[in-house]
C-alpha cells in the first residue's frame, strides 16, 4: 500500500463529511429558514383599527375610544413622591406597591402595562405631572365602546390574547385583542383588519441598526372593516325593555331574507360592563351568575320542548304525506286515549267535544287530539314504525330542526329531533306511534332552540323555504354574498299544504287563544304554546310552570317579520307571549306601540319571585335529598 | 542551469500559487463583510480589519519574493538554527509577551502584534524533515522516534503553556512521522484513546468499565470455543489491556472533572449533547449554525448576511470567518471553500511524493498535516460537529501573523519543490 494512501483517504473523508454537513444545514435545513424569522430581525407591529358595528339602519353599535395605559420600567423609576402618585391613579400605596412588585418580578428592565385602562379625567392629570415620575410612561391603546346599551349577546365582546391563543396562531401576539363571543368572535377575521409589519435589522445587543432588506418585507396596516348587521337596534331594545323580569328570549326574522331583526334573551348585561378598569370584576360577576346566566343567549342555546306550534309542523307532514286533508275530521272527547291504562291518555282544552274536528279549528283551538291522530297516521301509514318515523323525522329537519342552522353566530344546539333508531336504541325495537305520542304536540324528545322554531314560521311564511338566519347584512357597505345565507332553503313540504295551516294560524289570532292581542289591521298569524317542563334534581324529576311559547308572522300575506318568542315558567303561551309577540309585531310595523294598556301589562308582569321560589325549592330539595 | 536558478519563479507549481491566492482573495472579501460597518463615512478605511488585513497581504508579497529568492538549500541548513530560535522566541513570551484575549501569547512592536506560534509550525516542520532526511536516521529504532518526539512536543509544550488550543495542531505530525515509517499503531492507539476518552465522557465510568469487561470476556470465551485452547491463551495480554485501559478511563475521567476547566468542559458538553443550552455556554457554536442554514443554496449576497451584519457570531472575522461564507455564499460557497482546501491539501501530497529526497517530502507532509488539521479543527467547530477550539482558518482568518505563518509555511514547501529537481 502506497504510504500517501491514508492522507488522501481521510482529505476525502473529512471533505465529504463537511460538505454533507453543510449540505444537511444549509439546503435541507435552510429549506424550513425564513428571512425575516431570525434573530437579526426584530418586528414592529402597526394595529389596525378595529371595524365598527352599524345596525340595520346606520345606528352605531359599536365604536372604539382611546384609553391610556400607565406602563413602568422598574429600573429606570426614581424615587418619588408615592402620595400625590397614588392619588393621580386612584390607588392605594399597597397597591402601588404590590403592582411595582409584580413588575419587578416580570423584567425590571423591560416595559410592562402598571395600571390598565385609565378613566380620561385622570389620564389628563397625570400627563402634565408626568415628568416628576421617572420611568413611568403611559401608553394610548383603542378599546371597544357601546354608545347603545343593547344587543350584548350579539355583539360579543373582546379578550386580551393570552399565551395559549398566541402559541396556536402565529397571527397575534400576547395582549393584542381578539373577538370572544357573539359577532366580534365570529366575524373577528373582518373586524381585526391586518396588522402592519415593518422589519428592522438588528445587531446582538438588540440594537435597531435600520430597515431589513429597505423595508421590501415590510407591510402597511389595514383597517378593519365596518359591519352592518341585520338587526334593528330600535326593535331589538324594544324587546329587551319588553322582557324585564323574565327569562327567554325574543327571536324577529325577516322571513323573506332571513335576516335576524332581532335576537333577544334575557337576562342579558351592558356590554359596556365588559371594557374599561371594571372588566375584570364584572366578568366574573356576569360569569358566575349560574342562576341568571346573564351570558347564556337562551335564543340561541336554550333547548325547550316546542310545544303547541310544533302540531303546525306535524300538519304539514300530515298533509304531504296525504294522511289527512283539509276536510279529515277527528272526535276529541277531552283528551287521546293512547293505550288502555288510564295513565295512558293525553289530556285536551280544545273544549269542542262531541263535534268533529277539522284542521281549521284544530289549529286556531289547539287540538291534542287531533294532532296525535294525525302524528299517529304518519308514523303508522307504512305499517313499520321505524319507516314512518325515518319520513317524519326527515320531514321535520328539513325545517332546519335537529341541527344547527348554520346562522352567523358562534353560538347554538342542535336540539333534538328523534329518527327510527333513536326508539329502537331505546326501546329495543318494541315500540309504536303510541310510545311517543307526546312528539305530535311538541312534547316528549322533541327539542328546539327559540332560533329554530322562529326559522320554521319563517319557512311557513313563505309557503316552504327559509333563508338561513344571519345577523350580517353588509361588511364596508357591500351586501353579503354568502350563497349559504342567499340562497333559499326549501322544505319537503309542497306548497299547496301550506294555506290551510296559515288559514288556521290566522284564527288565532282572530277568534283564537291569542285573539286579545290582535291588531287592527294587521293580520297576524300565529300558534300559540305552553311547553311542559320537567327538571330533574338529584333522583327526583319536579314539574315547573309551563314556558310560555309564542310563534307568529305578520302580515298574513307578503309576511314581513316573523317572530318567535319563549318566556321561561311564563305559563299559558296566551298569556305572555302573545302579547310581546304582538308588541314586537306592531313596534317593527308601525315603528310605534299605540296600545299602551297591553304594554304596561307586559312591562308590570315581573316573573322573578316565580323563579326565585324555584331556586329555592330545588335548593330545598337538593339538601333534602343529601 | 544558472539561469533558471536566477529567476526566482522558476519550477513553482502554479497551481499552489493560484489555490493559495484564491484563498487569500476569497477570505479577504469575507473579512471585508464581517467587519463592514454601514456607519463608516470613507470608502476604504484602513484602521478597519479589512484594511489592515489588506496591508497584511499586500506586504506578504515580498516575503513571498524573499522566500523564494532564497536558495532552497539554505532552507534545509539552517533549519535547526530557526527551529531553535523559534523556541526562543516562544520562551521570549514569559517575559516580554503581551497578553490578548487572555492569552499571553504576542510580542507588540509599536502598532503592530505577532504571535510566534503561527512562525513555529513551519520552523518545527523544517526541522523534523532535517532530522527525519538524514541517511543514517531509521524511525523504527526507539531513539530515533524519541528524537522526533521532542522535535514536535517541545513547541507544543510551550505553545500549550499559553494556548492550549493551538498545540493540538503538533499532533498533526504524527501523519509525517507515519508516512516516513512509524508504525500506524501510534495512531490507532491515539485514536482508540480519543474514543474512549469521549464514550468516559459520555457514559460514565462504571458503565464503560464494566462494557468493556464483558466485552473482553466474551471476546475470550469466544477465542477458547474456537481454538479450544484455554491454557496456551495469553492471559498475561488480555489481563493487561484491561488493566490499562481502566487505568486509563480513570484518568480520562479524573482530567476531565478536575484538569479541564468549566468552560472547556462545556465546549464538549455541547457538541456530546450533554446540554442544550444555547444562551451562554452554546451560544457561538448555535448563532454560527443558524448563521450558516440561513445562507441556504446560494447564499444571500456579499454584504447581504444580516447575522453577519448583526454581529451575532462571535469573533465572525477571525475564528468564525467560514460563518460569514456561510451565509453570504451559501452552499455553493462554502463548499467551494472545502473543495479548494481539499485541492491544495490533495496538491501539496502529490507534488511532495515528487520530491526525490526525503527532505523535501517530509517537509511537503508536515504543511499539508498542519494545514489539514487546521481545517478540521477549525470548520469542524463553525459547523457545530466539534467542540470550540479557538484556532484559525488558514489563509482565511483575519490576523497577520497566521496569515504569515501559513504562508511562510506554504512557500517554503514551493520553493523546494520548484527545486527538487536540482542536485541537493
Amino acid at each position: 500500500m502506497k504510504r500517501s494512501f491514508l492522507l488522501y483517504f481521510l482529505f476525502t473523508l473529512i471533505g465529504i463529511l463537511f460538505l454533507g454537513r453543510l449540505f444537511q444545514l444549509q439546503v435541507i435545513r435552510g429549506k424550513d429558514y425564513n428571512p425575516v424569522k431570525n434573530s437579526a430581525v426584530k418586528v414592529k407591529f402597526d394595529l389596525p383599527e378595529r371595524g365598527y358595528i352599524y345596525d340595520r339602519n346606520g345606528e352605531l353599535l359599536v365604536a372604539n375610544q382611546l384609553s391610556y395605559d400607565v406602563t413602568i420600567v422598574p429600573n429606570e423609576v426614581t424615587p418619588l413622591d408615592t402620595i400625590e402618585f397614588c392619588s393621580l391613579l386612584k390607588i392605594s400605596k399597597e397597591n402601588f406597591i404590590k403592582r411595582f412588585k409584580k413588575a419587578e418580578n416580570y423584567a425590571p428592565w423591560l416595559e410592562s402595562v402598571f395600571l390598565k385602562q385609565l378613566a380620561k379625567e385622570d389620564f389628563a392629570f397625570l400627563q402634565e405631572k408626568l415628568h416628576k415620575f421617572q420611568g413611568f410612561n403611559i401608553q394610548k391603546r383603542v378599546i371597544r365602546n357601546y354608545p347603545i346599551k343593547s344587543a350584548a349577546n350579539i355583539l360579543g365582546y373582546i379578550n386580551e390574547v393570552n399565551e395559549l391563543v398566541a402559541k396556536k396562531d402565529n397571527y397575534y401576539q400576547q395582549g393584542e385583542l381578539i373577538g370572544k363571543v357573539g359577532v366580534e368572535a365570529q366575524y373577528e377575521k373582518v373586524l381585526r383588519g391586518k396588522k402592519g409589519k415593518k422589519y428592522f435589522r438588528r445587531d446582538r445587543f438588540n440594537k435597531i441598526k435600520g430597515p431589513f432588506k429597505n423595508g421590501i418585507y415590510d407591510s402597511i396596516a389595514v383597517n378593519g372593516k365596518d359591519i352592518t348587521l341585520t338587526i334593528d337596534s330600535k326593535l331589538q331594545q324594544y324587546g329587551e325593555y319588553l322582557m324585564k323580569g323574565k327569562r327567554g328570549g325574543i327571536i324577529a326574522l325577516e322571513p323573506s331574507s332571513g335576516e335576524i331583526l332581532a335576537l333577544v334573551t334575557s337576562p342579558s348585561y351592558d356590554p359596556n360592563m365588559m371594557v374599561g378598569r371594571l372588566r375584570s370584576p364584572n366578568s366574573v360577576k356576569l360569569i358566575g351568575d349560574s342562576i341568571n346566566k346573564p351570558m347564556y343567549d337562551r335564543g340561541l342555546k336554550g333547548t325547550y320542548p316546542p310545544g303547541s306550534p310544533f302540531k303546525l309542523v306535524n300538519a304539514l307532514i300530515g298533509l304531504q304525506e296525504d294522511v289527512i286533508d283539509e276536510n279529515t275530521h277527528f272526535f276529541c272527547n277531552g283528551g287521546y286515549r293512547y293505550g288502555n291504562r288510564k295513565k295512558e291518555f293525553m289530556k285536551c282544552h280544545c273544549d269542542i267535544y262531541g263535534k268533529p274536528i277539522q284542521l281549521n279549528s284544530a289549529i286556531s283551538k289547539s287540538c291534542n287530539s287531533y294532532f296525535a291522530n294525525t302524528y299517529k297516521r304518519i308514523i303508522e301509514k307504512n305499517k313499520n314504525s321505524t319507516n314512518g318515523m325515518n319520513t317524519w323525522s326527515t320531514h321535520v329537519k328539513s325545517f332546519g330542526l335537529g341541527n344547527y342552522l348554520g346562522y352567523d353566530l358562534p353560538e347554538g344546539d342542535k336540539g333534538l329531533i328523534p329518527n327510527g333508531d333513536y326508539y329502537n336504541r331505546m326501546y329495543k325495537h318494541r315500540w309504536n306511534a303510541s310510545t311517543n305520542i307526546s312528539n305530535a304536540i311538541g312534547q316528549g324528545e322533541v327539542l328546539t332552540t327559540p332560533i329554530q322554531l322562529a326559522n320554521v314560521t319563517a319557512a311557513i311564511a313563505n309557503r316552504g323555504f327559509f333563508y338561513t338566519p344571519h345577523v350580517v347584512k353588509k361588511i364596508n357597505n357591500q351586501a353579503i354574498i354568502d350563497p349559504s345565507y342567499t340562497t333559499p332553503k326549501h322544505t319537503t313540504i309542497d306548497k299547496k299544504h301550506f294555506e290551510p295551516i296559515i288559514e288556521g294560524m290566522h284564527e288565532v289570532f282572530k277568534t283564537g287563544t291569542a285573539s286579545w292581542v290582535n291588531i287592527e289591521g294587521i293580520d297576524i298569524v300565529g300558534k300559540t304554546g305552553t311547553s311542559e317542563n320537567f327538571m330533574r334534581v338529584g333522583r327526583k324529576k319536579i314539574k315547573l310552570p309551563d314556558h310560555s311559547i309564542l310563534v307568529a308572522f305578520a302580515p298574513k300575506n307578503n309576511p314581513k317579520i316573523a317572530v318567535a318568542v319563549f318566556i321561561e315558567n311564563g305559563g299559558f303561551g296566551s298569556t305572555v307571549a302573545a302579547p310581546i309577540t304582538s308588541l314586537m309585531i306592531e313596534k317593527y310595523l308601525t315603528g310605534m306601540v299605540n296600545r299602551k294598556w297591553i304594554e304596561e301589562r307586559m312591562l308590570k308582569t315581573d316573573l322573578s319571585p316565580i323563579y326565585e321560589r324555584q331556586t329555592i325549592a330545588i335548593k330545598q330539595i337538593e339538601t333534602g335529598t343529601k | 542551469m544558472r539561469q533558471e536558478q536566477n529567476n526566482i519563479f522558476f519550477g513553482i507549481d502554479w497551481l499552489l500559487a493560484l489555490f493559495f491566492t484564491l484563498l487569500v482573495g476569497f477570505g479577504w472579501i469575507n473579512i471585508y463583510a464581517a467587519s463592514y460597518t454601514d456607519e463608516t463615512i470613507q470608502a476604504f478605511d484602513f484602521s478597519s480589519k479589512y484594511g489592515k488585513q489588506l496591508l497584511w497581504i499586500l506586504f506578504s508579497i515580498p516575503l513571498i519574493i524573499l522566500i523564494l529568492f532564497i536558495n532552497a538549500k539554505f532552507y534545509q541548513r539552517f533549519s535547526s538554527i530557526f527551529f531553535i530560535l523559534s523556541l526562543l522566541t516562544l520562551i521570549g513570551l514569559f517575559l516580554f509577551g503581551t497578553e490578548i484575549n487572555g492569552a499571553k501569547s504576542w510580542y507588540r512592536f509599536g502598532g503592530i502584534s505577532l504571535q510566534p506560534s503561527e512562525f513555529a509550525k513551519a520552523f518545527t516542520a523544517l526541522a523534523l524533515a532535517k532530522l527525519m532526511s538524514d541517511r543514517k536516521y531509521n524511525l523504527s529504532i526507539l531513539k530515533n522516534q524519541l528524537k522526533a518526539f521532542i522535535i514536535i512536543f517541545l513547541p507544543a509544550f510551550l505553545i500549550a503553556l499559553h494556548d492550549p488550543g493551538s498545540a493540538i495542531i503538533y499532533l498533526a505530525f504524527f501523519f509525517v512521522l507515519n508516512r516516513e515509517g512509524l508504525t500506524l499503531a501510534y495512531i490507532i492507539f491515539g485514536a482508540l484513546s480519543i474514543v474512549l476518552f469521549i464514550a468516559t465522557i459520555l457514559v460514565g465510568v462504571k458503565v464503560i468499565i464494566s462494557s468493556l469487561f464483558i466485552f473482553i470476556t466474551i471476546y475470550v470465551i469466544y477465542n477458547i470455543y474456537r481454538n479450544r485452547r484455554f491454557l496456551k491463551f495469553n492471559w498475561m495480554k488480555v489481563v493487561g489491556i484491561y488493566l490499562f485501559s481502566s487505568l486509563f478511563i480513570f484518568s480520562a475521567d479524573y482530567s476531565y472533572n478536575n484538569i479541564l476547566k468549566k468552560h472547556q468542559r462545556d465546549r464538549f458538553e455541547v457538541i456530546l449533547g450533554k446540554t442544550s443550552d444555547t444562551k451562554q455556554i452554546g451560544y457561538n457554536s448555535d448563532q454560527s449554525i443558524q448563521t450558516i442554514s440561513s445562507g441556504k443554496f446560494w447564499g444571500k449576497g456579499f454584504l447581504e448576511g444580516d447575522k453577519t451584519q448583526g454581529n451575532f457570531v462571535p469573533a465572525q472575522d477571525t475564528d468564525y470567518i467560514f460563518s460569514v461564507v456561510g451565509e453570504e455564499w451559501g452552499f455553493i460557497g462554502s463548499s467551494f471553500v472545502i473543495l479548494l482546501f481539499m485541492a491544495l491539501l490533495y496538491r501539496i501530497i502529490y507534488r511532495a511524493e515528487k520530491h526525490a529526497n526525503k527532505f523535501g517530502r517530509i517537509y511537503g507532509y508536515g504543511v499539508a498535516s498542519i494545514l489539514f488539521f487546521h481545517f478540521i479543527v477549525n470548520i469542524g467547530m463553525v459547523i457545530g460537529v466539534l467542540p470550540t477550539v479557538g484556532i484559525p482558518l488558514p489563509f482565511f482568518s483575519y490576523g497577520g501573523s497566521s496569515l504569515w505563518g501559513f504562508t511562510l509555511l506554504l512557500f517554503i514547501f514551493i520553493k523546494l519543490d520548484a527545486q527538487k529537481s536540482y542536485d541537493w
